[in-house]
């Protein structure tokens, strides 16, 4: 038998009188972060288990993500009457990255929900979940990153040293979505029907946000485009890819929207975080 | 020094996901079921406990179905948050409250030690000590390397009882004792679950079987509606329960 004797005796206190909601969110967090080893495994099992028996596991989503590429590039460039070889390069990063916000947002849904034993068995870090389901997509978003480059190959569009700049756009990505898997899983373990609403207005926001079109089709409306949430976000990797940078608009949108999210979370988190394990 | 201390304690279980209008007509009026301040349906789950139990105390929870017991024990290991009355735990806790949550079905035996590790916040290398200890234990033999989807019921008792009894606490809480498996099993888990109860400061179980309350513990806690109705020495409370039936 092992002994799990810590060196000072942890003490474990709660008063209702005074339930110093912060002071627990931010240990939670910081708890929860430094546990990021358990999460990451956790978020490898989920994948390993989702794709048990399959030969091509989640390379299955970069074929699927290939053959919608191929189909609706062909298409719509023709539609839109763009050139091949500009109009695929702007499509496959944004349908790339289109697909992992929008897996991200849906699984975010369930992040609590779906870990519902282990919340009732023992009190682990409410962070843990969030971070295994942000770390679980990522993952797979990752998968279909090769496509990007292999559009960029054969359209021969090499960008230049601003690419770096879609660096900090995917942690803009990741910090969101570890905020949405927090604050997404609290509410949907609360109110059940919220699932199926996000599902709806991701599957609007596809056609809202200039994925399979280009903003600049939009004419005199193009600026009103960065209160589109969903854009900002996809114009911080899409412009250093494609157009040598983003505009500093869509940047300082995606920027606030990031801070709005994180502290729509932090507060929500903050206020019911003693409540979770109640929802599930 | 071990101690778990409850002045106060209130807990209300909201019912969220079910039909709360329907259930509102059926069941208001009944004493547990009531309104809390924000118009939920609330069962009282426990109601202004107060005790406290020190280092070397065995404590075993009695009552029927739906005193409380395991909703005092998952309180106990911070699951859920009182909402009225203060609880203090002091003491590495260990909760063996439902052994299986966690594991994972498409693991092998040595994987799933491993993540229990890493959900208790182990180390690597301590992980792997676990492992090792698991192991020779459950006795499983090459089968600790193949994912336990496969695994005879009394297989994954064994694993997952050695793997339960293979940390430590100083705080111990169980819900009823799972034991089963074969009889060779049995006797070397009773030997096991001595030296882990032995180990422990303070046990707290919750169980229906008097015969397990008599020979483990030394104080035992009469949960009725989600308050104390009887705390003492063994045999005093259990001498009341069984005249009461």
């Amino acid at each position: 038998m092992l002994d799990q004797t810590a060196a000072t005796m942890p003490a474990y206190h709660v008063d209702s009188a005074d339930p110093q909601r912060l002071r627990k969110a931010i240990e939670d967090v910081r708890l929860g972060t430094s546990r990021w080893r358990l999460a990451l495994t956790l978020a490898w099992l989920d994948i390993r288990n989702r794709y048990r028996g399959s030969v091509l596991g989640p390379f299955w989503l970069t074929l699927s993500t290939g053959v919608m590429l191929a189909g609706l590039g062909l298409l719509y460039a023709r539609l839109f009457d763009l050139p091949l070889r500009e109009y695929l390069p702007h499509l496959a990063v944004s349908l790339v990255i289109w697909n992992a916000i929008s897996q991200m947002v849906n699984d975010a849904t369930t992040s609590l929900t779906s870990s519902e034993a282990i919340i009732r068995q023992l009190p682990l870090p409410y962070t843990v979940h969030a971070l295994r389901c942000a770390m679980r997509n990522g993952i797979i978003a990752a998968h279909n990153l090769p496509l990007i480059l292999l559009v960029f190959l054969l359209c021969g569009h090499l960008p230049g040293p601003e690419a770096l700049l879609a660096i900090p756009g995917f942690i803009l990505i990741a910090i969101n979505a570890v905020a949405a898997a927090l604050f997404l899983g609290m509410l949907c373990a609360r109110f059940r029907d919220i699932a199926p609403i996000v599902g709806s207005i991701m599957q609007l926001a596809f056609f809202l946000t200039p994925i399979l079109w280009k903003p600049k089709l939009l004419g005199g409306w193009e600026v009103w485009m960065p209160l589109n949430p969903f854009y900002a976000l996809l114009e911080t990797v899409r412009g250093p890819l494609v157009e040598g940078g983003g505009p500093p608009l869509a940047w300082l949108a995606a920027i606030l929207y990031t801070l709005a999210t994180v502290a729509m979370a932090a507060a929500f988190f903050v206020r019911f975080r003693s409540r979770v394990a109640f929802w599930v | 020094m071990a101690v778990i201390e409850a002045r106060g304690l209130s807990l209300d279980f909201p019912y969220y996901h079910i039909g709360a209008r329907s259930l509102k007509k059926r069941l208001m009026g009944r004493s547990r079921l009531h309104k809390d301040p924000s118009n939920r349906i609330v069962v009282t789950a426990l109601r202004d406990l107060n005790f406290r139990i020190g280092t070397g105390e065995r404590v075993a929870l009695v009552g029927p179905n739906g005193a409380g017991k395991t909703t005092l024990l998952r309180t106990f290991a911070g699951v859920y948050e009182p909402v009225a009355g203060s609880l203090t735990v002091t003491g590495q806790i260990g909760a063996l409250i439902d052994v299986a949550a966690g594991m994972d079905l498409d693991s092998t035996g040595r994987e799933n030690v491993r993540l229990r590790g890493l959900y208790r916040g182990l180390t690597d290398a301590e992980c792997d000590l676990l492992a090792e200890e698991v192991a020779e234990f459950a006795a499983l033999g090459d089968f600790f390397d193949v994912p336990i989807r496969t695994f005879s019921a009394g297989m994954s008792v064994r694993l997952a009882f050695a793997m339960a009894t293979a940390l430590q606490p100083q705080v111990l809480l169980m819900d009823e004792w799972f034991l089963a498996g074969d009889a060779a099993f049995m006797a070397r888990a009773e030997e096991r679950l001595a030296r882990l109860v032995g180990g422990a400061d303070i046990m707290v179980v919750a169980t229906h079987d008097y015969d397990v309350v008599r020979r483990w513990c030394n104080r035992a806690i009469r949960l009725e509606g989600g308050t104390v109705v009887a705390d003492g020495p063994v045999e005093a409370v259990l001498a009341d329960l069984e005249a009461t039936g």
